[in-house]
C-alpha cells in the first residue's frame, strides 16, 4: 500500500474510529486470508469493499462481528475489543446488525416472527413493543403486507429487505453486509439497493461487501479494494474509480466495468 | 409506440388427461408391463383375502370358555376374549383396573387439550410432564389415599407396554436432543463424553442392556441397596434409544446450512437460544420420519423386557398360549398382538405425517 493510501485507510488524528482494525491477521490452516489489515471506519461512514472472489473482503466483514475469528492483531469495534470474551462478542452483535449474501432467514418463522425473535430474546422487549416495531421497519422495507407469510414464499428480493429489516430491529450502530444483491436476480437488484441507498442517506455506519460498481458511486464515502488477503487501494469513490493508483486495481476496475 | 403485449389466455388441459378414467388408465394400464402387474396384483389379491376372511370372520369362534369350543374350523376368538383382561393389565389385581384406566383417560383428555386454542400450551405440558407422572405412578403403585399397594411385578399386558413405550419415547427424547448437541459441540470433554455413551450403548444390543439392568446392576450393589427392576428396565430402554435417537438428530442438525447458525449468532442470542428458537425447530422437523421410525422401534423393542421375566403385551399373550385350556391358540394370540402392534405403530406413523405437513412452511401460499 501506497503512504496516500495507507492514509486514506486509516483516520487523521483526532477522529473517533467505530471499526478499528491494526495488524489483523488470520489463517484457514495454512493458508493465509487475512493479511496485517489495517484499517478503520468512523461514526456514519460508508465503506463499499471489493475485490476479486477469494481476496478475503467477506472474511474481514465477518471479522467485525467475530463470525470468523483473526489470530493476530486487534478488532476494536465500538471501543469493545473482539476476542474470545463471550460477553463482549454478545454485546457488540446486539450492535451489529448483518444481512448476508443467502439472506438466512428463519423459514420456520414467519417473517414478523423473524424481526421480533432478537429484541424479545436479545433486548428483552415486550412482544407488542418488538411487533409494532417490526411492522415499522417492515414498511421502510416497503413489504409490510408480507409480515404474517413465511419466507419461502417471497420472491428473493422480497426475503433480502427483510433481512435488511431483520438487521435494523436491533438498532444497530453498524451494517454489515456481505454480498447481499449476488444471489438475487437481476429484477430484484434494484429494490434492495433502493433499501440501502436510503439506510446509507439516514447516516447508519455501513460496511458493505459488493461488486455493484454503480452502488459504490453513488452512495460509499470510501471504495477499499482488497486482493489476496491485503487492503490494496482506499480511496474516494471518485479518486477510485477515475483515478486508480495500482495496477491491479486498474485490472480489477476493466474487467467488471467493460464487459 | 411500442406494442402492448397481451398474455395468451390459459386453456383447460384436454379431457382425456383428467377425471378418473385418465388416472386409471395412467397408474393401471399405461404399459403392457404395467397392465399384467395390474392383473398380476388383483390374482394375489383373490388368492388370498377369501380365505383369509373366512378363518378370521366367517368360520370363526366368538363365544366359550376353552380351545374344546372352538370346532368351527376358524379362528378361536373366545381365547382373545377371556383372557383380554390379563392381556390388558397383566396381573394387575382386577378390582383395581379403574386405576389404570382413569390414567389412561387422564392422559386422553390432557394430550387432548393441546387442541383447545385458548389453553396455555407451556401449563398444559408442565402439567403433563410433572404433574401427570406423579399423579400416574401413585394411582398404579398406590399407597396413598388408601389405595391398595400394587407391586410393580404385577403390572402387565398392554399397560406396561403402553407404560415403557410411553415413558421410553418421553425421556429418550431430550436425552438425544442433548446427546447430539454434546456431539457437535466444541468441548472436547462434553464431546468425547457423548460420543463414547453414544458409540458404546450403540454397539451394544438391547437384550444385553436389559440383562445388566436386571440380573447385573443388582450384584454390583452393595447388599440391601436395591432399586425396582421396573426402573432399572425403564433407565436401559431409554438410555438405548437416546442413543439411537441422537444420531438421527445430529442428521438433521448436520443438515441445516450454516448460514442459519451465523445469522442466528450474528443478531445476539446465546448458544441455548439459538439451538431452541432457531436451529432445533428446524433440525427436528427435517427428522420426524427418522424419529418416529425410532419412536416405533423402541415401543416394539419393549416386547424384550419379555426376558428379564416381565409379561409386556406381547408377554402375557405367550405365557396364556401355554394355558391348557387354550393350547393350539398360537396364531389366535400372534394375530391379535401383531394387530394392535400394527395399531399402534400405523397411528404414530400418520399421526407423525400430519404433524409434518402442518409445519411444512416451504411451498404454503396464502
Amino acid at each position: 500500500m501506497t503512504e496516500q493510501n495507507m492514509a486514506l485507510a486509516q483516520l487523521e488524528p483526532g477522529e473517533e474510529a467505530i471499526i478499528q482494525f491494526s495488524d489483523v491477521n488470520k489463517w484457514y490452516g495454512e493458508f493465509h486470508v487475512l493479511k496485517n489489515i489495517n484499517f478503520s471506519v468512523k461514526k456514519g461512514e460508508r465503506i463499499v469493499v471489493c475485490g476479486p472472489s477469494g481476496s478475503g473482503k467477506s472474511t474481514m466483514t465477518r471479522c467485525i462481528n467475530r463470525l470468523e475469528e483473526h489470530q493476530k492483531g486487534q478488532i476494536l469495534v465500538d471501543g469493545i475489543e473482539m476476542n474470545d470474551n463471550l460477553k463482549n462478542i454478545e454485546a457488540i452483535r446486539k450492535d451489529v446488525g448483518m444481512v448476508f449474501q443467502h439472506f438466512n432467514l428463519f423459514p420456520h418463522l414467519t417473517i414478523l416472527e423473524n424481526l421480533t425473535l432478537a429484541p424479545i430474546w436479545v433486548r428483552k422487549m415486550p412482544k407488542k413493543e418488538a411487533e409494532a416495531m417490526a411492522m415499522h421497519y417492515l414498511e421502510r422495507v416497503k413489504i409490510a403486507n408480507q409480515a404474517n407469510k413465511y419466507p419461502g414464499q417471497l420472491s428473493g428480493g422480497q426475503q433480502q429487505r427483510v433481512a435488511i429489516a431483520r438487521g435494523l430491529c436491533m438498532k444497530p450502530r453498524i451494517m454489515l453486509f456481505d454480498e447481499p444483491t449476488s444471489a438475487l436476480d437481476p429484477e430484484m437488484i434494484k429494490e434492495v439497493l433502493d433499501v440501502m441507498i436510503q439506510l446509507a442517506d439516514e447516516g447508519m455506519t455501513m460496511v458493505c461487501v459488493t461488486h455493484e460498481m454503480g452502488f459504490a458511486k453513488t452512495v460509499a464515502d470510501r471504495v477499499v479494494f482488497m486482493d489476496a488477503g491485503e487492503i490494496v487501494e482506499a480511496n474516494t469513490p471518485h479518486e477510485f474509480f477515475e483515478n486508480p493508483q495500482h495496477d491491479r486495481t486498474q485490472l480489477f476496475l476493466s474487467q467488471i466495468l467493460n464487459h | 409506440m411500442a406494442i402492448e403485449f397481451k398474455p395468451s389466455p390459459s386453456l383447460p388441459p384436454p379431457s382425456n388427461a383428467v377425471g378418473p378414467v385418465a388416472w386409471v388408465r395412467k397408474n393401471f394400464f399405461s404399459s403392457p408391463l404395467n397392465i399384467f402387474l395390474t392383473f398380476f396384483s388383483f390374482y394375489i389379491l383373490y388368492l388370498l383375502i377369501p380365505p383369509a376372511l373366512e378363518w378370521a370372520v366367517f368360520d370363526a369362534t366368538w363365544e366359550g370358555t376353552s380351545k374344546a369350543a372352538c370346532t368351527a374350523g376358524g379362528a378361536c376368538w373366545a381365547f382373545i376374549r377371556v383372557r383380554f383382561d390379563q392381556f390388558m393389565y397383566g396381573l394387575y389385581p382386577a378390582t383395581e383396573y379403574w386405576r389404570v384406566n382413569v390414567a389412561a383417560i387422564l392422559l386422553v383428555v390432557l394430550v387432548g387439550m393441546f387442541a383447545i386454542k385458548a389453553i396455555n400450551k407451556l401449563l398444559l405440558s408442565i402439567a403433563i410432564i410433572v404433574v401427570y407422572p406423579i399423579i400416574a405412578y401413585f394411582l398404579f403403585a398406590g399407597g396413598v389415599l388408601g389405595l391398595e399397594v400394587v407391586e410393580t411385578s404385577l403390572w402387565g399386558g398392554l399397560f406396561l407396554t403402553m407404560l415403557l413405550g410411553i415413558i421410553g419415547i418421553v425421556a429418550s427424547f431430550p436425552l438425544g436432543i442433548i446427546l447430539a448437541l454434546g456431539r457437535q459441540s466444541k468441548m472436547p470433554v462434553a464431546k468425547s463424553v457423548c460420543v463414547i455413551f453414544i458409540e458404546t450403548i450403540r454397539a451394544v444390543p438391547l437384550i444385553t442392556i436389559l440383562f445388566m439392568a436386571s440380573v447385573m446392576i443388582p450384584l454390583f450393589l452393595p447388599d440391601g441397596m436395591n432399586f425396582n427392576k421396573l426402573l432399572r428396565v425403564l433407565i436401559g430402554i431409554t438410555l438405548f434409544s437416546a442413543a439411537y435417537m441422537a444420531e438421527v438428530i445430529r442428521g438433521g442438525l448436520q443438515a441445516i446450512p450454516k448460514g442459519q447458525y451465523e445469522a442466528a449468532d450474528a443478531m445476539g442470542l446465546t448458544y441455548w437460544q439459538s439451538m431452541i428458537l432457531v436451529i432445533l425447530p428446524q433440525a427436528l422437523k427435517l427428522v420426524i420420519p427418522g424419529i418416529v421410525n425410532t419412536f416405533i422401534g423402541l415401543f416394539k423393542d419393549t416386547t424384550l423386557v419379555y426376558i428379564v421375566g416381565m409379561f409386556d403385551f406381547l408377554g402375557i399373550i405367550q405365557m396364556a398360549n401355554h394355558d391348557a385350556n387354550w393350547l393350539g391358540t398360537t396364531t389366535e394370540g400372534y394375530a391379535f398382538a401383531g394387530f394392535v402392534y400394527w395399531a399402534i405403530c400405523f397411528g404414530m406413523s400418520r399421526y407423525s405425517m400430519a404433524v409434518e405437513r402442518k409445519l411444512d412452511t416451504g411451498h404454503k401460499r396464502n
